[in-house]
């Protein structure tokens, strides 16, 4: 009981610099995953069009995926150097995959009939692409980006190694003090993230399926 | 118009899908492509749109090579209905209808004009339903959609790919009754596809029955159950559906042969006295060499002055031929004349039609199939 007030009490003085780490921690998150749809989408769409390009792509972003993830940011630090936009970049290679795998199956999973339908009323390839395809295929990529997005908080955690910042820092600095207030003040936040993120894309996804079911 | 000349598509593998098809589908007609699953019906329309391309022939869609019109072009203004609908699940019923009018670039305000008509069209009211998605209406409404999407951009054909073969029995009969009703109004270049005989009877122009990728017969619904080709025509229309025209005698079996007639010899009184002594009220005139002069009516040869008998006989009593199908002469009926003269090549009086008899003929027919049934 006596540690839960100390919790709180520790957390409550701190409470503006818990904040700003949240944010941060946020930040390159959103930045990872906005890059990784920014660059997965259209990859995803390229390997469901050219069936021969599709292995390359996955497995190329599959890789990423399979390096380990302080294997990853350590490497990327040797290029980069310390800092955020490294560990945008680490979080942007493991967001890949989920988002280009799944724009790829949402794309093919579209039922061949409404598809036969768009070409047969005289659309282009890219109005099928645009107006039926990728509309269709969003419920997939929610699915991807609600995976994506939790991969990239619990990552996000180790940001400090490479000099990001991030709710990692009192976690990290937590486990060098052996202080446990300070490591659960850094992870409490950081679950409530990944649970948020969580809910809110699988709400998402659900509303789109919903419509289209 | 649509012609095909001499398509023939022969796929990589060597599998010759069509032979040498000729084919005209005839403007504001309902044209049925039927025939057995692989028979290459669907083939055969997906060549209109360009779906499909042929390996060999020529398809001349009002005169012009389809190979130099645009595809995109060439669907917007083709409608096109499938079996499993196709419904856009992410669109509103609005937009999926207004989909060939957007690409075609249509205002905003003749887009929406033009879909309320549509779903009034169908009995769908558009306050209800436009603002819908397809998932949350019943099966053949879907199809309804289906059916005025194809008719959004006010195409001259609309190419129908089984399109109600999907449907609860009492949909599809409703979508076939509507379709019928419908093309009353629109007269659109209709290419059916059809596994299904009686929905190809119930609303067929033209009829074009194919098995292995030719074409085994083409004619009219009642052409094609009156005089089936061979075996596998009549194999697929069904011995119950060909009985309901074929068993009705022929002409020869149904008219009376001695039936009594005028000659001109007679003056008028010497006719009305031979009517009235036979109690009839209508005669067929004929000539000494037993040529058919038309039809003496007892009513007119007493009010009328005229004495001379030709000159008092009504030509305009329709005549049949002893060659006649008997099913066309069921339409003759319409006419309500009470007797029909059948008359030889030569036109010689032969005989006469009494539509008494040919009713208890009908009446004989009918009452024995509900009595089988």
């Amino acid at each position: 009981m006596s540690f839960i007030t100390e919790l709180g009490l520790y957390m409550a003085e701190n409470y503006s610099t818990l904040l700003s780490l949240t944010l941060e921690h946020i930040l390159m998150v959103v930045y990872g995953l906005g890059m990784a749809l920014l660059v997965g989408v259209p990859l995803g769409i390229i390997a469901a069009r050219y069936e021969k390009v599709a292995p390359l792509i996955l497995s190329l972003t599959n890789i990423l995926q399979l390096i380990p993830s302080l294997a990853m940011l350590a490497i990327l630090m040797i290029y980069f150097g310390l800092g955020f936009e490294t560990m945008v970049i680490g979080l942007f290679f493991y967001s890949l995959l989920p988002i280009v795998r799944n724009t790829y199956v949402g794309i093919r999973e579209v039922d061949p009939s409404i598809t036969e339908a768009g070409v047969g009323v005289g659309m282009t390839a890219l109005q099928l692409l645009y107006k039926v395809q990728f509309p269709l295929s969003i419920p997939f990529l929610m699915a991807g980006l609600r995976v994506a997005s939790v991969i990239a908080v619990a990552v996000a955690c180790i940001g400090p190694y490479i000099g990001a910042g991030g709710l990692g820092k009192e976690i990290i600095s937590g486990i060098s003090l052996q202080s446990d207030v300070k490591i659960y003040a850094g992870a409490i936040p950081a679950a409530l993230l990944a649970i948020t993120a969580d809910l809110i894309l699988g709400k998402i996804e659900k509303n789109k399926k919903q419509r289209i079911a | 118009m649509i012609e095909l000349k001499k398509i023939n598509k022969v796929y990589d593998d060597g599998f010759q899908a069509l032979k040498n098809i000729d084919l005209t589908f005839e403007e504001g007609q309902i044209n049925v492509l039927i025939g057995p699953s692989g028979c290459g019906k669907t083939t055969t329309m997906k060549l209109l749109n360009r779906l499909t391309d042929y390996t060999d022939g020529q398809l001349l869609i009002d005169g012009k090579d389809i190979k130099e019109i645009n595809p995109i072009e060439l669907r917007r203004r083709m409608g096109y209905v499938i079996q499993s609908i196709g419904l856009f699940p992410h669109m509103t019923i609005y937009d999926n209808v207004a989909t060939v009018p957007k690409l075609l670039k249509w205002e905003k305000l003749k887009i929406k004009e033009r879909v309320k008509e549509l779903l009034t069209m169908v009995n769908l009211s558009p306050e209800t339903y436009m603002t819908r998605y397809p998932s949350e209406l019943s099966g053949g409404q879907q199809q309804r959609i289906g059916v005025i999407r194809a008719l959004a951009a006010e195409p001259s054909t609309i190419l129908m790919d089984e399109p109600f073969s999907a449907l609860d029995p009492i949909s599809r009969e409703q979508l076939q009754d509507e379709l019928v009703r419908l093309q009353k109004e629109i007269k659109k270049t209709i290419v059916f596809v059809t596994h299904d005989m009686d929905e190809a009877i119930k609303i067929a122009d033209q009829i074009i029955l194919m098995k292995d990728g030719h074409i085994v017969q083409k004619g009219s619904p009642n052409e094609i159950l009156a005089n089936p080709v061979n075996d596998f025509v009549r194999e697929f229309i069904g011995e119950e559906r060909l009985g309901t025209t074929v068993s009705l005698p022929p002409i020869g079996e149904l008219m009376r042969k001695n039936y009594l007639s005028i000659s001109t010899n007679l003056s008028k009184q010497e006719t009305i006295d031979f009517m009235v002594a036979n109690q009839v009220s209508e005669l067929p005139l004929v000539d000494e060499q037993g040529g058919y002069k038309g039809v003496i009516s007892l009513y007119k040869a007493l009010k009328s002055k005229q004495t001379n008998l030709v000159e008092l006989a009504d030509q305009s009593v329709v005549t049949v031929e002893e060659t006649t199908d008997v099913n066309s002469i069921m339409e003759q009926f319409l006419q309500t004349n009470p007797i029909i003269p059948v008359v030889s090549e030569q036109n010689k009086l032969v005989g006469v039609l009494e539509t008494s008899k040919l009713l208890d003929a009908f009446h004989q027919i009918f009452k024995n199939k509900s009595g089988v049934a």
